[in-house]
């Protein structure tokens, strides 16, 4: 099952590294990590979406909260949450697929915020899923390039991830 | 006043404590050098190749409890002592490196002995720091220290820029430390202890396993009173021995792969399993499938990641094994439940005809030297009470199995990396740090060629080691599995052309002498731990060449299903 996990930890050089130094260690698989500073520029801010069996995802946890440069860490996927990811297409937009595209663009409630003769640069932030669901209905377009940030969390409700 | 960011260093070593500093000098570290030269606190060994720098650290830090300190240049210095972190971080032994490394303006240059060595160290670190500011030089070594030697201890590298150590700063050393990103739990949780000692209270066939992390933990007097209380069989792993006294009558030996054939059935038969500060290695359980099959377990460690990490659990309990035990120990107290006596007798009754196989016996008749005899003989003739340190083979589960320990950090060897080479400078740094005792490094022919050098700095500190290497013209461990699972092909694993050993050590200044038959033992040893007490001592012992390590559990298969002889 697919777990996204929230780590937030010491705004250091070595610290991207150390967790996708544990990853390859381990065997662990990363299917998107993104990371930035927060409000406080001392702390970063980590989601990294995984995937492993149960105990896997157990040992994944463990090992990263015995990282020392790791604060504290949710595994979103435990409770409700909010799950967002950006993601920008270049696509073929001549003829008749130019307004194929803004239609699909718009039943998406994507922006469309670069245009050529002959392209449409689309931006869609959503779940992953919704991202998935835009590429599909492209099918019939000609997709020259995509750009996802892979995905940030946060939870629904009071809950922080704080220091 | 302000200091150089090499003094400042070189006073933070002695706020920690630090007596001894082994290390080797090169361009990156020559400030620390120059600083260390006008001081006599901090000891500074000169060993011969830093591998045993590390090495030497590790076995100062297994002996005492006390964290290891080292010191090497950048680049090749840097990487030369990896084999050392590697090994002090598989068995979490507390440590820190201080490595030399190219002034910061030429970072990332490709500069003269450079090497990315926060990079290459970060996967056998518990953690490493690159100090780019002199004003952040006394905490970061504050906190190397404090991190390597609460938790679950580790080694922790500090890489220094040569004008970090150069530049000047006011020096304050901070008497406490907190970081908010590191906080090693203690207490084991009320309501786990309480549920664990039912459990062990209803135990019929209960064992007690027990790893490295009793020793660490200084946890091994509550172990004895622990276990004493519940009358039930001890085990300990290959880096538990010791723990536990190996000559109490509830001791059934070593467990896993060359355990004794009465602990390895204990465990598969049991019905309760305490584990205690051990991380269920493959060497220990063998195959998975197959362990303790019938078992409830109950897993005491520090590191909760070492819980569940392979086997299962019913009641973990993450906590500092001491207290832990103490925890449970109270808890048996007040516990209504009382220990079921007469299953325990029965369940004794079982071990003692498992234990009645004798499966550590061997043959003595023959006119070569039995490996066994001799270490049984060092082990008579020190009273069991020297601290023996070994390399990695045959030799290494032989000193393991018929060197009787009866006390905590006696014990020194390389269990989770198995690193060849280790024995004989582990022993420096055990000799130093207790001088007056006796010190024997256990190893092999070819074991004690990989860091051999380290003789000369035996002669430069005076350390009367005795080193008892069982000659066998092969690397005898892979000799054994090649005879077992390949047909005897004897791929590489002869080790036959070999220096003349005792013109060797006398070269270096030292004591050699060759024995070939079983009846000049006994004064060999007795001229190596006697008439030559003050000093290093080569016994180059040629033993029985094809004699192999039994029993063993074979690769694959469960612990029930050792190989007797
Ligand atoms: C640095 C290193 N290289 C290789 C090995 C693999 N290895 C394990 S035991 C062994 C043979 C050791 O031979 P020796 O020191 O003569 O001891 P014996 O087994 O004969 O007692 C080897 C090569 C190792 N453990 N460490």
């Amino acid at each position: 099952m697919q777990h996204i996990v929230s780590i937030l930890m010491e705004n250091e050089s070595g610290a991207l590294s150390r967790v996708a130094g544990l990853f390859s260690a381990r065997g662990y698989n990363i299917e998107s990590l993104t990371v930035a500073p927060t409000d406080d520029s001392s702390l970063s801010r980590m989601t990294l979406v995984t995937s492993g069996t149960d105990d896997i995802v157990e040992q994944i946890l463990k090992q990263l909260n015995k990282l020392v440069d790791v604060i504290k860490l949710v595994d979103l996927t435990e409770s409700p949450h909010i799950e967002r990811e950006m993601m920008l297409v270049k696509v073929e937009a001549v003829g008749e697929s130019r307004s194929e595209v803004k239609r699909l663009v718009d039943i998406f409630r994507g922006n469309i915020i670069d245009v050529t003769d002959t392209t449409y640069t689309v931006e869609l932030t959503g779940p992953g899923e919704r991202l998935d669901a835009f590429l599909q209905s492209l099918s019939s377009i000609s997709i020259h390039e995509v750009v996802r940030s892979g995905s940030m969390g946060i939870s629904r409700g009071e809950k922080v991830l704080g220091l | 006043m302000e200091l150089t960011g090499a003094e400042i260093l070189v006073q933070c070593l002695k706020e920690e404590g630090v007596e001894y500093l082994f290390g080797y000098p090169g361009g990156a570290v020559l400030h620390i050098y120059d600083a260390l030269y006008k001081q006599e606190d901090v000891k500074h060994i000169l060993v011969r190749h830093e591998q045993a720098a590390t090495h030497a650290a590790d076995g100062y830090a297994r002996s005492t409890g006390k964290p290891g300190a080292v010191l090497v240049t950048s680049g090749p210095g840097a990487t030369n002592a990896v084999t050392g972190i590697a090994t002090a971080y598989m068995d979490s032994i507390p440590m820190v490196v201080i490595t030399g490394q190219v002034p910061t303006s030429l970072i990332g240059n490709d500069a003269f002995q450079e090497c990315d060595s926060i990079g290459i160290t970060r996967p056998i670190v518990k953690h490493n720091f690159l100090v780019k500011d002199i004003n952040e030089l006394a905490t970061t070594l504050k906190k190397a220290f404090y991190v390597a030697t609460t938790g679950r201890p580790g080694p922790v590298v500090v890489d220094v820029p040569k004008d970090v150590t150069g530049a000047k700063a006011k020096f304050s050393y901070p008497k406490d430390i907190s970081m908010r990103s590191y906080n090693p739990s203690s207490k084991g949780h009320v309501g786990q202890i309480k549920k664990a000692v039912e459990l062990i209270l209803s135990a019929k066939k209960p064992v007690i396993y027990t790893g490295g992390g009793v020793i660490l933990g200084e946890g091994c007097q509550q172990l004895v009173e622990f276990s004493q209380k519940l009358g039930y069989p001890v085990t300990n792993t290959l880096m538990g021995l010791g723990a536990y006294p190996a000559t109490d009558k509830q001791f059934v030996g070593m467990l896993g792969m060359h355990g004794t054939y009465e602990a390895n059935m204990a465990m598969h038969h049991c019905d309760v399993l305490i584990a205690i500060g051990a991380r269920f290695d493959d060497r220990v359980t063998g195959n998975l499938e197959k362990f303790c099959p019938d078992a409830q377990i109950v897993h005491v460690d520090v590191d909760p990641a070492s819980i569940a990490k392979t086997v299962k659990v019913d009641v973990p309990i993450v906590g500092e094994v001491a207290e832990v035990l103490e925890a449970l120990i109270k808890q048996i107290d007040v516990s209504e439940s009382k220990v079921d006596t007469s299953a325990i007798d029965t369940w004794w009754q079982q071990i003692d005809v498992w234990r009645a196989q004798d499966c550590l016996k061997f043959d003595t008749e023959g006119d070569k030297i039995k490996p066994q005899s001799a270490i049984k003989k060092v082990y008579e003739l020190t009273n069991g009470d020297a601290y023996v340190t070994s390399d990695v083979g045959q030799h290494q589960m032989w000193a393991a199995q018929y060197y009787k320990f009866d006390k905590p950090r006696r014990w020194i060897n390389s269990g989770g990396l198995g690193t060849m080479g280790f024995g004989l400078p582990a022993a420096m740094g055990v000799q130093l740090a207790h001088q007056g005792e006796t010190v024997v490094c256990i190893t092999g022919e070819s074991s004690i060629q990989m860091c051999i050098q380290e003789l000369a700095t035996c002669l430069q500190y005076g350390l009367p080691i005795k080193i008892l290497n069982l000659n066998n013209g092969f690397m005898g461990m892979v000799r054994q599995w090649q005879e077992f699972f390949y047909d005897k092909r004897y791929s590489q694993s002869v080790m036959n052309v070999l220096p003349d050993f005792v013109a060797l050590v006398e070269a270096y200044g030292h004591v050699g002498i060759r024995v070939e038959k079983p009846e000049d033992l006994d004064a060999a040893l007795d001229a190596a731990f006697n008439k030559h007490k003050d000093r290093l001592v080569f016994l180059d012992v040629i033993t029985d060449p094809e004699e192999n390590v039994y029993p063993m559990v074979p690769a694959g298969a469960g612990l029930n299903e050792m190989v007797l002889v």
